[in-house]
């Protein structure tokens, strides 16, 4: 929204700068955007008289003249052509800043004569384009601030414009009637009252008005009257100066003053023009097939049931919104008819979302216009179409009825310091609810008309607090909940998700945040985009469904980043996957990837490929981290985007905790990767966390006997799997075999076999093992080993 | 009866010949001749016992005497045949130390997470938990909890991502959250009232451009006690903002504004200066935006099932990419949701920099 200051001042008495004002209007919550003011550029010229004008002795079209300043009598050279003896103007002096030229003056010569600075030109202050000469000025004295003859003179050339951003709540700050209220209840002026008119018709309006009941609720009061015999044609100067200067285009004076109204008072208006409208005016629902060329040059269908405005021959306004082109008003037109009306803010929203048709009446009307004001605002339109172009009056037509929007709620003035925080006397709280407009009876206080947003007595403390200035609230300390040390407040699955984090990327891997949405295709390839992950209305085709997993994220980040030229990669994700579309569908998950190798190249040899046990390393440790239990199972139940042969789930039974391995080769050349991609994926709130939690270890039970280590090879099938194989060799003596570990394994044996090696810890834990006794272990495990794999000693 | 002198001559002959001995056989040689079982010197103590008292005396007490001396002179003699091997040795035990070491791969934290990390242990110290809701909400949660009806116009300013509804389901439409402050509702009804919490997390808005990008990181914070008033949040949120961008003086300036589910509100700026287009935070002429703020709605309350008569208390919500951007001079958006590995190593944080108020939370 934006004015000019004398705008502003038409409805304020105030002698504040513009400087108190704007940061008034900022305080008020109606924050000041953006300032031009012309006078700022302006501020070092001063007036001065042109003493005596003669021939330069080097140039023909130049003048040396004696001109007398604030500062004396001073030599310039002008090359204008009406630079002569007598003329007064406007002096830029050696330092001051010349706007149009873009150039700082200094003390130069000119053909050899000294020029102590420049009379200027209209267009060299950036006045208007005039360049003819240099400015002669009718009036003035020498020395007086050229800024200072031009608000006397020419005001609108200094008139700042103000630009402001109103928040929904506040329409009746869309018109500088408004603005001009919350200033003057902060004390920036005195507010001026609206002018009470009422203008008699001296004839019945040939067009009546008519409201069809099914949009009774939507339309609730039109009204209007038309105006015979009118002089329509450019508006007057001041009233286009007016419009210019917040950006409209002046186009005739009827529209120019429902223009003028829409920002002065916030109150939209339209004018048909008479003679195109045939019979009466029918606020009704529009019928199949309806379509309206409007004021926009925009054809509009309508949807059957639209609320519009139509005559006999069809739609003529989008109710409320904007006039039709074929009734609207132009030079040539001589009766007008003019509407002033209430619609229904959400009635207006909804027929403008669906046409998408902006305009300022819609823009005002579904904030809320005063309903009460309707009728004054077609009174004072009245009187100013008869200021401006003339004409004869008819009665006013109605039809419906102003809504009664009477209510009031109670001023509780020791709830509004408790609240705010601030001590703000009971009567300076009634002061300033009056001053808005409040009438107050008791500890009632009756909200303005308009004012559709106070709904209850919390809106009460916010118009204090407003105008109170939240700029001076003083902070004051929140109270720790209790004294002394502050409790732990994550939850152990947030202390979890940070852990997690933090052990992903010391263990190399690049933390990435990545979209939550992502495209149908890569959503399908991991289980997901379905339809009760679709978003309906998406940014882009690559946004279109909620994801099921981190990895299509990641992938594509792999495959952007091999496009730098960057092949090892080692990055991760943790964040919110979605299983459906409802509420609470949404898990936790950590994913990683590792792509190429492990390391860059080094004298040392120690790079190679990445494989399926760096993954499982890592999704071991970060499980480990979280306190998962160390005995779990792995299985091969995989989804089909992992590699069949090379994944598997860490697990507890049905619940897998981790997934690690390859990813499907199909799923890699999707995203365009080149080379194997291994993953794990930890689900964080699956692993089950402590039944009782405490601080306190249990013992720590140390043998002092020796333990002792016995290694075997075995030879089995290709597919045997070393877990099968170490839980047997486990399972010989639980209580003397304190761990079975694999430290070796040999493939390509005859027939395909392989061979694992295993090394056996004995602890005893009463007495030293016999020899007898560690053969008569050895022999067990050989036994379990070969009954479970098949497996033989090797020789 | 033997003199001194055979002695003295003895002991000038076994110094000389441990002095001169090359390595540890020779010197070995050495000992066993003077102090082996058959040695020189053990020949002569042994032939004490055949002496009066008062010559075994006088002699034992040399011999004695002459032994140790030998010892001594021995063993300092093979420590310093030994350091010199070892001398020899590490001469030739060269490596060149300018060769790099085996290289680690160096993870990183996102700054996102590791801003949120600083945001929960500023809160952490005043009492405010860290409570979190779902991403896909419903609208009630995300809007008519929080006092926005289904027309009122700061719906449209949402810029919602809405779910799509399978045909026949006639509800309305579930929404990506379009902030975190359905949190606050759903943290109201899981407590009730006194409570303090924070929500940080993601939000999603219909918006892409060089500043927005369609999903961001939020902070909620909401605050419920009997008298709890406008006047602490400004504190609140004055030491939040001097702890958080580290310094030692901030100035807020509280601006009313409008937000349907609070009330009084306020936006928040924080002093700055744009100086030689450097943005310094705590200092100058210009204000800059950070946060919206202000008293729970007595709807909301309702709507979170406490009652406005009994409770009362404030609520905030922040940009955390948007801080992050402030504090650590990032300069896009955008490019957070990139993952563009230099932008992830640059931007990115050492895994055991974990923000604590005892540590300080940058270092």
């Amino acid at each position: 929204m934006k004015f000019t200051l004398s705008w502003l001042k038409e409805h304020l008495d105030t002698t504040a700068s513009l400087d108190a004002i704007t940061e008034a209007l900022t305080d008020l919550g109606l924050e000041v955007e953006g300032v031009t003011d012309p006078a700022s550029r302006l501020k070092s010229f001063t007036i001065a008289k042109v003493i005596e004008a003669v021939q330069h002795p080097d140039a023909d079209r130049l003048r040396v003249c004696k001109v007398m300043t604030d500062e004396g009598e001073k030599q310039i050279v002008c090359g204008a052509p009406n630079a002569r003896a007598g003329i007064t103007v406007v002096l830029a002096k050696p330092g001051d800043y010349v706007p149009g030229l873009d150039v700082t003056l200094s003390v130069g010569k000119i053909r050899g004569v000294e020029s102590h600075g420049m009379m200027a030109s209209e267009r060299e202050l950036e006045l208007s384009d005039e360049h003819n000469g240099i400015i002669e000025l009718s009036s003035g004295e020498v020395g007086q601030k050229f800024v200072d003859w031009l608000a006397l003179n020419r005001p609108e050339a200094v008139d700042p414009v103000i630009e402001i951003k109103i928040t929904p709540n506040r329409p009746d700050a869309l018109g500088v009637h408004g603005v001009a209220r919350d200033l003057a209840a902060r004390g920036l002026g005195v507010l001026k009252p609206i002018a009470d008119v009422s203008v008699p018709g001296t004839f019945p309006s040939p067009i009546k008005v008519v409201i069809a009941p099914e949009v009774a609720e939507k339309a609730p009061f039109f009204s209007g009257r038309l105006i015979r015999s009118v002089e329509n044609g450019p508006s007057p100067e001041w009233l286009q100066k007016r419009l210019t200067a917040i950006g409209l285009r002046p186009i005739n004076t009827l529209v120019d003053i429902t223009n003028f109204f829409t920002f002065d008072l916030n109150r939209p208006l339209h004018v048909f023009d008479a003679a195109k409208v045939k019979g009466d005016l029918h606020v009704r629902p529009s019928a199949p097939g309806e379509e309206l060329l409007a004021l926009d040059g925009k054809t509009y269908a309508f949807a059957p049931g639209t609320m519009i405005i139509a005559d006999d021959q069809g739609p003529e306004s989008i109710a409320g919104i904007m006039g039709g082109e074929h009734s609207g008003c132009s030079d040539e037109t001589t009766d007008v008819f003019l509407e002033s009306a209430y619609w229904d803010p959400i009635a207006i929203a909804t027929v403008g979302r669906a046409l998408k048709v902006n305009s300022d009446a819609r823009y005002r009307f579904e904030r809320g216009a005063d309903p009460a004001f309707t009728q004054k605002g077609l009174e004072l339109a009245t009187q100013m179409i008869l200021d401006l172009c003339g004409g004869e009056p008819s009665e006013v037509v109605t039809a419906g009825a102003i809504p009664d929007t009477t209510r009031s709620y109670a001023l509780d003035p020791a709830r509004v310091i408790s609240l705010v925080g601030m001590e703000i006397p009971e009567a300076e709280q009634r002061r300033t609810l009056e001053a808005l407009g409040f009438r107050l009876e008791g500890d009632q206080a009756f909200v303005p008309s308009w004012r559709p947003d106070v709904l209850g007595s919390a809106d009460l403390v916010e118009e204090v607090a407003r105008i109170a200035s939240l700029t001076k609230l003083q902070g004051q300390p929140l109270p720790r909940p209790q004294a002394g040390v502050p409790q732990p407040v994550l939850t152990p699955l947030q202390r979890r998700e940070s852990a997690a984090r933090r052990l992903a990327a010391s263990l190399g891997y690049n933390e990435c945040v990545t979209y939550s949405f992502i495209d149908q295709p890569a959503a399908a390839l991991f289980g997901g985009g379905a339809d009760a992950v679709r978003i309906e209305n998406p940014i882009s085709s690559e946004m279109t469904h909620m994801r099921p997993d981190l990895l299509p994220g990641l992938l594509a980040a792999a495959a952007r980043n091999q496009a730098r030229g960057f092949m090892d990669l080692a990055l991760f994700e943790c964040g919110p996957v979605f299983a459906g579309g409802e509420p609470g569908e949404q898990d936790l998950h950590l994913t990683a990837i590792l792509v190429g190798n492990t390391t860059p190249r080094d004298p040392y040899a120690s790079r190679r490929k990445v494989d399926i046990y760096d993954a499982k390393a890592d999704a071991e440790a970060v499980l480990a981290e979280i306190g998962a239990p160390a005995k779990a199972q792995i299985n091969r139940k995989l989804a089909a985007w992992w590699h069949p042969g090379r994944a598997g789930n860490v697990a507890l039974g049905p619940n897998a905790l981790a997934t690690f391995g390859e990813i499907h080769p199909k799923v890699v050349r999707h995203f365009g990767i080149k080379g194997t991609v291994v993953a794990f994926t930890v689900r964080i709130a699956a692993v089950p966390l402590p039944k009782v939690r405490t601080p306190s270890r249990p013992a720590l039970a140390l043998s002092g006997l020796q333990a002792v280590e016995r290694d075997f090879a075995f030879v089995v099938d290709p597919q045997v799997e070393a877990l099968t194989l170490v839980n047997a060799a486990a399972g010989a003596d639980k209580a003397l075999i304190e761990r079975v570990t694999v430290f070796d394994q040999f493939t390509g044996l005859e027939g395909g076999k392989k061979s694992i090696a295993i090394t056996a810890r004995l602890q005893p834990k009463d007495k030293t093992l016999t020899d007898a006794e560690i053969e008569a272990v050895s022999a067990k495990i050989v036994d379990k080993v070969s009954k479970a794999t098949g497996g033989v000693l090797r020789g | 009866m033997s003199d001194q002198s055979d002695l003295i001559s003895l002991r000038q002959s076994y110094l000389d010949r441990i002095s001169g001995a090359a390595d540890a056989d020779t010197l070995e040689q050495v000992r066993l001749a003077a102090l082996g079982k058959k040695g020189e010197i053990s020949g002569m103590m042994k032939e004490l016992g055949r002496m009066t008292p008062e010559e075994r005396q006088t002699r034992g007490a040399e011999l004695n005497r002459l032994r140790d001396e030998v010892d001594t002179a021995l063993r300092a003699r093979k420590q310093g045949l030994e350091d010199a091997a070892l001398d020899a040795r590490l001469k030739d035990e060269w490596l060149d130390v300018t060769l790099p070491g085996r290289p680690r791969p160096q993870g990183s934290i996102h700054p996102v997470s590791q801003v949120t990390e600083e945001v929960t242990a500023i809160f952490a110290d005043m009492g405010f938990r860290v409570a979190e809701g779902p991403q896909i909400e419903s609208d009630w949660f995300n809007f008519d909890a929080l006092n926005i009806p289904p027309e009122h116009p700061a719906r449209q300013e949402h810029d919602t991502f809405f779910m799509a509804r399978a045909e026949g389901d006639l509800r309305p439409p579930h929404v990506l959250r379009t902030h975190t402050s359905p949190v606050q509702i759903r943290a109201m009804q899981a407590t009730g009232a006194p409570i303090r919490v924070i929500a940080p997390g993601r939000v999603y808005r219909m918006d892409m451009d060089q500043t927005h990008a369609p999903m961001f990181h939020q902070v909620e914070g909401l605050a419920l006690g009997r008298d709890i008033s406008m006047a602490n949040l400004k504190w609140t949120l004055e030491e939040f903002c001097r702890a958080f961008f580290e310094l030692d003086e901030v100035e807020l300036r509280f601006r009313a504004s409008h937000f349907p589910f609070t009330e009084p509100s306020a936006e928040v700026d924080i002093r700055c200066s744009w100086e030689g287009g450097k943005l310094t935070l705590g200092q100058g002429n210009s204000w800059l935006e950070i946060l919206g703020s202000g008293m729970v709605h007595p709807k909301v309350l309702a709507a979170g099932g406490i009652d406005p008569d009994q409770w009362q208390g404030f609520a905030f919500g922040m940009g955390i990419d948007r801080i992050a951007m402030l504090k650590y001079g990032i300069p896009d958006l955008r490019a957070f949701f990139e993952s563009d590995l230099r932008w992830l190593r640059h931007y990115g944080f050492a895994a055991g920099d974990v923000p604590s108020v005892a540590g300080g939370l940058s270092r």
